[in-house]
């Protein structure tokens, strides 16, 4: 039965479920039970934002606690999703990969293809991504772009809970490694979640609002933004679709020429950088696919070429805003 | 503005169907409306002269707000104008009780989950077809329940009801029928189902004759051995909104009523783990190759129960030529409507529905 659930209760849910359902699940992180062996609350916090709160309780020893290396504990649940393990391993901040490059590009991503088929690599690597936390330049970045650069890798990012509970799930059952991103300002935002298990299959773009002057493609955080915008503009005639991504490794570009072959105008939104981002990379396929169906010159829509600022101010007008989407859509629709 | 299933709390009134002046009939299509999860037009439940369109097109509504007014000629201007000024929307039951009315039964089949409407009057229960569920009355169970005491449940493999089956058959369905009649302490009822739903019926009534009080059959499963093999393969396999969309549009003679809620609320359900097996064992077991496996014609017309059979003309599931398979039942044949025939012409179907519960 579906009820209200936030994207934190629904994550949690998910490795709950998959947890209960395969025994070879685990889950490791930094303090993701909560700091073992210190005493009281601390010892259930369930990582820095609580959402693997509880799973300690119910699920043991299949929980642990790793020490502050990336290197050492994402290398470690590769090698053990290679010996029959599913690891969902948390990297708290994506940001921190940069100590553990090696593990995921260099080996989790190869082993299928090196071994010519004959190794798996099930591992699920969560992270926090994206600004608007006040957490500063090196805990607030969207590196989505830097994964999907990399054959071999798997990259989701959920813009409701209900997407987040059934594409982590997928994730955890899929057998090449996934990087599952949550956008730290959507942990609270709620929808309708069943409490039975479900997946969302990869490369399954979600039409989030049909319309026909234009399509809005983004994914993560900027999917509200997005419908804000489509808000704005239905007050002003402008009909806009919406597409959400869900997954940007594989990515249902089909979805998307599909919407532009329909509507003629494109705006692409990513509250990454904007240099080689998901926005540029999908400007560049549907320009070679659709060309003809287009009315006007693609637009792009993304954080400016910075570091996140730390100024609560300058973030703010970092991430791409509602306005200044719909300005992108109303360029499009000039004459 | 109509109230189509529990969670509809306001509609887009998207276009008149009849101008000002209109004489009106019970049952004609008066306005276009659209909510979250279906559009649909909407058809008159009362009749008179339709004076004033009060809601505009393009506009959204509360459920209850006022969007016309019928009244006879002899009614003055200045009396309709005070009618709407006055007009206050009345207040409806809140979330809470709202949400109640799904319930969930523990029966020895499994979990089933249920909805319960009406007071008074004789029992009646709906039974959806292959990949439905209860929410497939929704134009039905209301219209309805103001006669009789009606209860719309979810089979095994469905909704939001227990995804194991015990036997994923026909009488293992009616078993579950069985078991739901059982925990919800009814002792008869009529039954009315909706194709696999019809043959689910049609088998409880050939097992236990005496909890049968009619038969209504609306494209029906068990009358004929076609079925098109393209419509139930494509429902079990399609795995996104672009493989199941086109086979969505077999459901309908309009298939504009195929929009984007449909297809999204159906590949929630097929994502729910369990669901994908459900559908291919009843698949397999009861219409292999496009051929159905359960023929119940004659073992319906020996049990001399009242029956209805209900039909869309433009059915592209199931020939509606099957519905002269049942020598003795009442037939009806809906035309500008296809396989969902109950949520295309509503009104009608109701109407005969009621005919043949009340005798």
């Amino acid at each position: 039965m579906a009820r209200k659930l936030s994207m934190k209760d629904a994550i949690n849910e998910a490795l709950d479920q998959e947890m209960s359902r395969d025994p070879t699940v685990i889950v490791m992180g930094e303090d993701i039970v909560g700091g073992s062996g210190s005493p009281g609350e601390n010892d259930a916090w369930g990582g820095v934002l609580g959402v693997t709160k509880g799973l300690y309780a119910k699920h043991g020893d299949r929980l642990m606690d790793t020490p502050l290396s990336e290197s050492a504990y994402i290398g470690a649940a590769i090698g053990a999703s290679t010996c029959g393990l599913r690891p969902v391993a948390e990297l708290m901040f994506l940001d921190f990969m940069g100590v553990c490059f090696d593990q995921i590009f260099n080996q989790a991503a190869k082993f299928r293809y090196m071994f010519g088929g004959k190794a798996e690599t099930p591992v699920t690597i969560r992270a926090m991504v994206g600004a608007g936390f006040r957490a500063a330049a090196q805990h607030s970045q969207m590196l989505t772009p830097i994964f999907t650069h990399i054959p071999g890798l798997k990259v989701v990012c959920a813009s409701n809970a209900y997407d987040a509970k059934g594409l982590l799930i997928q994730s955890i059952r899929d057998n090449d490694p996934v990087i599952f991103c949550e956008h730290k300002n959507l942990y609270g935002h709620e929808t309708d979640v069943p409490e039975e298990s479900y997946t969302i299959p990869f490369a399954e773009a979600n039409i989030v609002r049909e319309g026909g002057d234009a399509t809005i493609v983004g994914y993560g955080l900027i999917v509200h933004r997005a419908q804000e915008a489509a808000d704005t503009l239905a007050k002003e005639g402008i009909d806009c679709e919406i597409v959400d991504l869900r997954t940007l490794s594989p990515i249902d570009i089909d979805s998307v020429v599909e919407s532009v072959e329909n509507t003629g105008r494109l705006v692409c939104v990513d509250e990454a950088n904007p240099r080689c981002s998901i926005a540029a990379d999908i400007t560049a396929t549907v320009s070679q696919q659709a060309f003809g169906a287009l009315k006007a010159a693609p637009q792009l829509v993304t954080a400016p070429h910075t570091p996140v600022p730390f100024s609560p101010a300058l973030e703010d007008i970092y991430i791409p805003s509602a306005a200044s989407i719909a300005d992108a859509v109303r360029k499009t629709m000039a004459p | 503005m109509p109230k189509w299933g529990l969670s509809m709390s306001e509609g887009i009134l998207v276009d008149w169907l009849v101008d000002e002046g209109t004489e009106i009939s019970v049952g004609d299509e008066i306005m276009e409306v659209e909510t979250d999860k279906i559009a649909s037009a909407v058809e008159a439940a009362d009749a008179g002269l339709l004076r004033r369109r009060v809601g505009e097109a393009g506009e959204v509504y509360p459920v209850r707000a006022l969007l016309g007014v019928l009244a006879p000629a002899s009614v003055g201007d200045a009396e309709i104008d005070a009618f709407i000024e006055a007009y206050e929307v009345p207040e409806g039951e809140d979330e809470g009780e709202a949400e109640a009315q799904y319930e969930f039964a523990d029966t020895v089949a499994g979990r089933l989950r249920y909805a319960r409407r009406g007071g008074d009057g004789p029992a009646v229960v709906l039974i959806h077809g292959f990949g439905g569920d209860l929410d497939n009355w929704l134009f039905n169970i209301d219209a309805l329940a103001q006669q009789a005491r009606v209860y719309a449940f979810d089979l095994p493999g469905h909704g939001q009801s227990t995804k194991s089956l015990e036997e994923a058959s026909i009488a293992g369905l009616a078993g579950a029928l069985g078991a739901f009649l059982d925990a919800v302490d009814v002792g008869s009822a009529h039954l009315v189902g909706h194709s696999m739903g019809a043959a689910v019926a049609a088998s409880f009534a050939g097992d236990s004759p005496g909890r049968v009080d009619s038969l209504s059959l609306i494209s029906a499963a068990g009358l004929g051995e076609e079925i098109n093999a393209d419509y139930i393969d494509g429902f079990v396999s399609a795995q996104s909104r672009r493989e199941l969309k086109p086979v969505l549009l077999h459901l309908f003679a309009d298939s504009s009523l195929v929009n984007r809620s449909l297809v999204d609320d159906l590949l929630k359900y097929k994502r729910i783990d369990g669901v994908q097996e459900a559908l291919q064992q009843l698949a397999a077991n009861l219409f292999p190759g496009g051929v159905q496996q359960t023929v119940l014609a004659e073992k319906i017309a020996a049990l001399g129960k009242p029956t209805l059979v209900v039909w869309g003309a433009e059915d592209q599931v199931i020939p509606a030529a099957h519905a002269h398979n049942l020598p003795g039942a009442t037939v009806e044949i809906i035309d500008g409507a296809g396989h969902m025939v109950q949520m295309e012409q509503a009104s009608r179907v109701n109407e005969l529905l009621l005919g043949n519960i009340l005798g």
